[in-house]
């Protein structure tokens, strides 16, 4: 006998509806406990318009077929020692930031997406998590795969989940997650999925894969091609969940208005990472960070917003800061790094002529003025065998966890200090935002498992920076310090057939 | 405003991560030399609150900033202090504590004439 066959909407709906029953023997309440405590009012679940229909079945078959084709290319790279042609060894180190600050969030975001999805009475939703969890945790493994090439040849890539635990500033993208996991599944979708996935992912994601493709890495560019429709899935998902929201009572605004303006801000300054790399750590530049935040926020998130407003969403609070700081973030984020490579899990170095002309260009308001003359007081001290390293320990914010190395709006020569005092103790901030943050939940921050303090308090490893730096296995002495004098020069010199960069002068 | 969260007694089972017990007998103590952002950020001690402010200067400050061009012209004696966000001037023979200093207190400073490499603040 023939079967009919189904046409795709047809089994869509037959694969992704009337999976789920109402419970009688236990109240729906307790069978799903966390959807209701954050204040969010849905009235009709079935209003969730399925951002991308696509079934279970199917999602294997694309999935399945993208990773064939990355592994050929890793195994060509492999075989081909793609490593040899990547534009300076300098480069490797955006690897080792990715791999110990983002790759572990990917990981976070499955967990994450898994949970909201179990705790998501709608069906809609809780197919969409539940693919973009399984998305994550290939994200993950691929990312790690793809890297792992380079771990047979550079140093400060074979611990990095270690690393992402204990490391001090590998702190402010696990805290970033963490606190996302640790609210409710509403906080976490406009968090993580709208906040993150939609407005903030091209600053996050297009500098690193173009960085690869400027810099001869196709592996990382490979894997990128194989996370993108992923990645135009998730961003589709993002702004489904903030319209429904929207759409659902409108109760909600304020809320989702308070986790917008809250996670833009969190999002903004994890990116400070991906700002320092982009000005500083790519030997081929793509663009620069102030131009690709004119890019990806001003002008996308500029339009945006604009679509958003018919449902009462504002632009989110301190974007102009954010704006103001993009002149700034990467210079004050790379001369911590400059000054603590000490304890850093990859390789630093001072911007020679050719990149601090390239700098000044690029930002003419203010480079010149405040930040080329610390290096080249930085280059001098070198010269004179006087090499800087902050031995303190840098005060932390106690929200997003980063050195407190951020300066006032409007005065770049001035330090921003804010403080709140709460339940008798006193709290720093780096900014208004981050301050904000903490007032509206103190309770929460309030644990925040700050490096610095938890060092104080004997907890990680001993009191001395090698105690410190052998808790997070940390390989002194090949993992740290200089790009210049690293084994990772060495060897790539070797290739190379160059002299040390000293020698050569 | 009360938490929002899914245990009514949330409040109750924080963990305050940095409380003053933790510390072994120490506060924290952060300090910043304004005008001078080649440190990156304040700096954070644990210090004895019965430490006197006179050796906070000389045991503490000065060596952690020593390798600033400017660490040598600094005369102590001209220094602008702010604890807390107050302008004071502290008494160099009494402790941190009998100088109003608590848990997490901020020590900023200002080296008047002296405001970073080439004037930049740097």
């Amino acid at each position: 006998m023939a079967v009919k066959k189904m046409g795709l909407k047809q089994k869509y709906a037959h694969l992704t509806r009337g999976l789920d029953w109402e419970t009688s023997y236990q109240k729906m309440d307790d069978v799903f406990p966390y959807d209701q405590f954050e204040g969010i009012k849905i009235t009709d679940w079935s209003k969730w318009e399925d951002p991308f229909r696509l079934t279970m079945d199917a999602y294997w078959k694309f999935q399945a077929e993208k990773e064939r084709k990355l592994y050929a290319v890793i195994d060509a790279f492999a075989q081909n020692n793609g490593q040899l042609n990547v534009s300076d060894a300098r480069y490797i180190n955006v690897l080792k930031l990715f791999l110990t600050g983002v790759s572990p969030l990917e990981y976070q975001a499955h967990r994450g997406f898994a949970f909201t999805g179990r705790h998501m009475r709608g069906v809609g939703p809780r197919i969409a998590a539940q693919m973009q969890s399984l998305d994550e945790l290939r994200h993950f493994q691929t990312q790690a795969h793809t890297i792992s090439h380079y771990n047979k040849f550079f140093d400060g890539i074979a611990e990095f989940q270690h690393m992402h635990d204990r490391v001090w500033y590998l702190s402010v993208p696990k805290s970033f997650f963490d606190d996302a996991r640790a609210a409710g599944p509403f906080e976490f979708m406009i968090a993580i999925g709208f906040a993150f996935e939609y407005v903030l992912t091209n600053l996050l994601f297009v500098p690193f894969m173009s960085g690869a493709a400027y810099n001869g890495d196709m592996s990382t560019v490979t894997f990128g091609f194989s996370a993108q429709s992923d990645e135009s899935r998730h961003m589709t998902l993002g702004i489904e969940v903030i319209k429904f929201l929207l759409e659902q009572h409108p109760d909600n605004l304020p809320i989702v208005q308070k986790w917008v303006d809250k996670w833009f801000w969190r999002g903004f300054k994890v990116l400070g990472l991906v700002a320092m790399m982009m000005d500083y750590m790519l030997p081929k530049k793509v663009m620069s960070w102030k131009e690709a935040w004119e890019i990806y926020f001003t002008e996308a998130g500029g339009s945006l917003f604009t679509d958003l407003e018919r449902y009462g969403l504002k632009v989110p609070k301190y974007a102009d800061v954010a704006t103001e700081m993009a002149e700034h973030i990467s210079h004050q984020n790379w001369a911590v790094f400059y000054q603590y490579t000490h304890a850093a899990a990859f390789h630093t170095w001072t911007p020679d002529k050719e990149h601090l002309d390239w700098l000044s260009e690029k930002y003419p308001n203010t480079f010149d003025k405040y930040y080329r003359p610390r290096w080249e007081m930085w280059a001098k001290m070198d010269e004179e065998g006087k090499r800087f390293y902050n031995m303190a320990l840098p005060q932390l914010c106690q929200t997003c966890q980063i050195p407190m190395a951020y300066t006032e709006p409007g005065d770049p020569t001035q330090i921003a200090f804010r403080c709140t005092e709460w339940n008798g103790e006193m709290y720093h901030f780096c900014s208004d935002g981050c301050k904000d943050i903490f007032d509206d939940e103190p309770e929460k921050y309030a644990q925040s498992w700050l490096p610095v303090h938890q060092i104080f308090q004997g907890n990680c490893g001993g009191p001395t920076v090698p105690d410190v730096l052998n808790w997070y296995r940390l390989n002194v002495g090949a993992d740290n310090m200089d790009y210049v004098g690293s084994p990772d020069e060495q060897v790539w010199n070797s290739w190379k057939g160059k002299a040390p960069a000293e020698a050569a002068e | 405003m009360p938490v929002i969260a899914l245990d009514k007694d949330y409040a109750k089972k924080v963990e305050f991560r940095d409380n003053v017990n933790n510390f072994h007998g120490n506060q924290l103590t952060y300090v910043h030399w304004e005008e001078h952002n080649m440190f990156c950020s304040a700096i954070a001690f644990p210090l004895p609150p019965a430490m006197p402010f006179g050796a906070l200067v000389s045991e503490v400050i000065a060596p952690h900033y020593a390798a600033h061009p400017d660490a040598a012209k600094i005369d102590w004696s001209k220094v602008e202090w702010m604890i807390d966000g107050k302008k004071v001037t502290p008494d160099f023979d009494k402790s941190l504590a009998e100088n109003g200093m608590k848990h997490k207190s901020l020590v900023r400073f200002w080296t008047p004439g002296l405001n970073g490499y080439k004037g930049t603040y740097s």
